[in-house]
C-alpha cells in the first residue's frame, strides 16, 4: 500500500504538463531494497507488531547475556566460597549465593547457556525428523503416508515428559539423553504441522505448473515446497524451544538431566528447594529467568503467525 | 506449409472417486475426444463448465491419466511416456493456466519463475538463466527492473504475461492455453489476447485455447471445436462453426452470445432446458439428448458418428445422418416442428 502511494507520488502533478515539456517520468527506484523481499516484508510487519517485537528483543538480550556469560559473570559458575554461603543480595554477590557460597548471577549465565542449547538441542532434533518425514508424507501420500502417521500417533499417545523419562530410567540421565529423546518425541508434532501445510502447497497450481514444466520431483520439493512451508515451521519452531524449555527446567530439577556440578536453570531451582526457607531468593531468580525466556519465545511464535497469517492474506488478495 | 504438430486420436480419460463404505464412483471425464492441431495453428476448445475441456487440455499434456488412445506431440508418441523421457518431452510443449494468482510460486521472484524452465532442461547457469529471463520479460511487455519482484506485487494482467514468458522460455511448438483469459478483466484481456497472437506469429506456435467465452475463441481460433459432457459434438473452421452451427448444443450456446446489434435482436435466444447430467450417469446414446430441441428415439439409442459437413468439420449428430431433412446442411434451416409435428 504505501509503496504503491511512494510511486504515484513521484510522477509530476498534471498541472505543469501543459506549459512545459512534461519530465520524463523518474526511473523505478532500485531493485536492491527489494532482494529482501517477501521476508523482509514479514521483518516489517513483525517490527510493527509491539508484543512481537518486545518478545525479539527480550529474547535477543537473553542471547546475548548468556552466550556472553564469561564475559559478564562476576565469577565461574563454580567457584565454592563457603564464608559467603546462602548470602542473599550484597554488593559482590548482586543476587546471592547459593549452600556452597557459589554467585547465584553467575550460575544463572552459564546455566542459560546450557537451558538454552538443550532446548534447541530437542527442537534442532525435532525439526531434523520432522520436516523431511512431514513433507515427504504429504507429497508422496499414500503408503508412506500412512505408516508414518501411524508412527507419530504411537509417539503422540505418550506424554513427552513421562516418555523422556522412560527412556532416562533405561539409558541413565544426563541433559543429552533427556533432550535427544525429547526431541524425538516432539518430531511427531512437528511432522504433523509441516504434512499438513505440505498438503495444502501441493493442491496450488504453481506445482501443478512446475510438473507440466517438466521439472523432477526432488527439485519441486526443494524449490517450491519446502520455502512455502517455512512459515508454519518457524512458527512451530518457537513454540516447541520454549515448550522444550520448560522440559529442561523439568527434567533438571528432577535431577535427571543437567548433572552437579553444572549449573542450568532447571537444576538450579532444585537445588533451591533445600534452601527454600532460608533463603527464597536462591529459587525466585532462575523462575524468573525461565518466565521471560519462555515469555519471549511464545511472543516471538504469535508475532510470527500473525505476521505470516496477513503475508498469506494480502498475497491471495 | 503447416503440417501437422498435435495428433490426439480416441483419447479417454477416467478418474475413480473413491469413498469408504461406497462403491468407487468412476467419471469418464473425457470420451474417445480425437482432433489435430497444426504448426501455427489456434485450436479453440470450447463448452460449459463441466464439459470436460479442462481435462481434455491437461490429458494432452499427460497432466491427468491417460485411460486409452493416443497423443502425438512433434512426431513423438506421448501415450506410453513415463518418468524422465516424458519429463524430456515437456520442453516441447507448455500450458498456461487460467488462475494468474496460483499459477506462480508466491516465495519465487519473477525472474526465478521464468528461469525455471531453462535451469531444468537447458542445465543453463544461474547468471544465464537471468539474462535470458531478462529478455523473455521484455518480450512480453513488462519492465527488466521487474524481474527481482514477488508475484503479490503485480496485477493479474501482468502475472499472466509472467505465466506466458514462463511458458515461451523454452521455444516450445505448442502451448494449451486453459482459460488463460478468463481470470482477466475485458481490458486486460484484449492486451493478452493480442500478446499471445504476437507470440504465435512471430514464433509459429500451435494453441490449444480452452475457454468457455465464445467471442474471444472466435477472434483467436483458426478452427473450433464444441465439447459436451466429456465429447466433441461439433468441430470445424471458425467461420463456419460461427455462421453455420451444425449441431443443436452450438446453436445454443451461440444464441447465448449477447449481440449488440439492435437489428438483430430479433434473433431467437435458445434456452436449454435443464441441468447438464451427471457425468457419472451419462444418458444412453447421444448425451445432448435430455436437452435437445429436435431429439429422434435414436437418439436414445446410438451415439452419433461423427460426419464431415459441408464448409468443412465434422458434427456428432442424428440430424445429419438419420433425419431426412439434413444431410450436411446448416441447422438454421431446421425448425423443432419440422421434425416433431404438434
Amino acid at each position: 500500500m504505501t509503496q504503491n502511494q511512494g510511486l504515484h507520488s513521484t510522477e509530476p502533478p498534471i498541472m505543469t504538463a501543459g506549459t512545459m515539456p512534461r519530465p520524463k517520468k523518474p526511473e523505478e527506484p532500485a531493485v536492491r531494497r527489494r532482494r529482501a523481499g517477501r521476508f523482509g516484508q514479514l521483518a516489517r510487519r513483525f517490527a510493527g507488531n509491539k508484543p512481537a517485537l518486545a518478545g525479539g528483543v527480550l529474547l535477543f538480550v537473553i542471547l546475548v547475556v548468556t552466550m556472553g556469560a564469561p564475559l559478564f559473570a562476576p565469577y565461574t559458575p563454580e567457584q565454592i566460597n563457603i564464608a559467603d554461603r546462602l548470602s542473599g543480595p550484597t554488593p559482590a554477590h548482586w543476587l546471592g549465593t547459593d549452600a556452597l557460597g557459589r554467585d547465584t548471577l553467575s550460575r544463572l549465565l552459564f546455566g542459560g547457556q546450557v537451558s538454552l542449547a538443550a532446548s534447541a538441542l530437542s527442537v534442532a532434533i525435532a525439526t531434523l525428523i520432522g520436516l523431511p518425514l512431514g513433507i515427504l508424507a504429504g507429497y508422496v501420500g499414500r503408503g508412506p503416508d500412512w505408516l508414518l502417521n501411524r508412527a507419530s500417533d504411537i509417539l503422540m499417545t505418550f506424554p513427552a515428559l513421562v516418555l523422556t523419562i522412560a527412556i532416562i530410567a533405561v539409558v541413565g540421565p544426563g541433559l543429552t539423553t533427556a533432550m535427544i529423546s525429547l526431541g524425538i518425541v516432539y518430531s511427531a508434532r512437528l511432522f504433523r504441522v509441516i504434512r499438513s501445510a505440505t498438503l495444502v502447497v501441493r493442491q496450488e497450481v504453481y506445482i501443478e505448473a512446475s510438473i507440466s514444466i517438466g521439472t523432477p520431483g526432488r527439485t519441486i520439493l526443494l524449490r517450491r515446497i519446502l520455502p512455502n512451508v517455512l512459515p508454519p515451521l518457524l512458527i512451530q519452531i518457537s513454540f516447541l524451544l520454549a515448550s522444550a524449555l520448560l522440559a529442561e527446567v523439568t527434567i533438571s530439577l528432577l535431577g535427571l538431566g543437567a548433572l552437579p556440578p553444572t549449573a542450568s536453570w532447571g537444576s538450579m531451582l532444585g537445588q533451591a528447594f533445600a534452601e527454600i526457607r532460608g533463603t527464597p531468593s536462591l529459587a525466585v531468580f532462575p523462575g524468573i529467568a525461565i518466565a521471560l525466556a519462555t515469555l519471549s519465545f511464545n511472543l516471538v511464535g504469535d508475532g510470527l503467525r500473525d505476521s505470516f497469517g496477513r503475508a498469506t492474506r494480502k498475497a491471495e488478495g | 506449409m503447416s503440417k501437422r504438430l498435435v495428433e490426439v486420436r480416441d483419447v479417454s480419460v477416467v478418474f475413480h472417486k473413491k469413498a469408504m463404505f461406497k462403491k468407487t464412483r468412476t467419471v469418464e471425464a473425457v470420451k474417445s475426444v480425437s482432433f489435430g492441431i497444426d504448426t501455427g495453428e489456434t485450436l479453440g476448445l470450447v463448452g460449459e463448465s463441466g464439459s470436460g475441456k479442462s481435462t481434455t487440455g491437461r490429458a494432452v499434456l499427460k497432466l491427468v491419466p491417460v485411460a486409452s488412445g493416443d497423443i502425438t506431440v512433434a512426431g513423438q508418441n506421448l501415450t506410453d511416456l513415463n518418468g524422465r523421457a516424458l519429463r524430456r518431452a515437456r520442453r516441447r510443449m507448455q500450458m498456461v493456466f487460467q488462475d494468474p494468482y496460483s499459477s506462480l510460486d508466491p516465495s519465487a521472484t519473477v525472474a526465478a519463475s521464468i528461469s525455471e524452465p531453462l535451469m531444468v532442461h537447458d542445465h543453463v547457469s544461474a547468471r544465464a538463466a537471468r539474462t535470458r529471463a531478462l529478455e523473455l520479460i521484455e518480450l512480453v511487455g513488462l519492465r527488466a527492473s521487474h524481474a527481482d519482484r514477488y508475484p503479490y506485487e503485480f496485477s493479474g494482467g501482468q502475472r499472466q504475461r509472467i505465466a506466458i514468458a514462463r511458458a515461451i522460455a523454452l521455444n516450445p511448438d505448442f502451448i494449451v492455453c486453459d482459460e488463460a483469459v478468463s481470470a482477466l478483466d475485458v481490458s486486460t484481456q484484449n492486451q493478452v489476447i493480442n500478446l499471445l497472437e504476437r507470440l504465435r506469429t512471430e514464433f509459429d506456435l500451435a494453441y490449444l485455447f480452452i475457454a468457455h467465452d465464445l467471442a474471444i475463441v472466435r477472434h483467436i481460433s483458426h478452427r473450433v471445436a464444441v465439447m459436451y459432457l466429456g465429447r466433441i459434438v461439433e468441430s470445424g473452421p471458425a467461420e463456419r462453426v460461427y455462421n453455420e452451427p451444425a449441431h443443436p448444443y452450438t446453436q445454443a450456446l451461440l444464441s447465448a452470445i449477447p449481440n449488440p446489434s439492435p437489428h438483430r435482436r430479433s434473433e431467437r435466444r435458445i434456452v436449454l432446458a435443464g441441468e447438464v447430467p451427471d457425468p457419472a450417469r451419462p444418458p444412453s446414446g447421444c448425451p445432448f439428448r435430455t436437452r435437445c430441441a429436435f431429439a429422434m428415439d435414436i437418439c436414445a439409442e446410438r451415439m452419433p458418428e461423427h460426419t464431415a459437413i459441408d464448409g468443412g468439420g465434422e458434427v456428432a449428430c442424428h440430424l445429419q445422418t438419420s433425419g431426412p431433412e439434413l444431410s450436411g446442411a446448416p441447422l438454421g434451416d431446421l425448425t423443432a416442428a419440422a421434425i416433431r409435428p404438434a
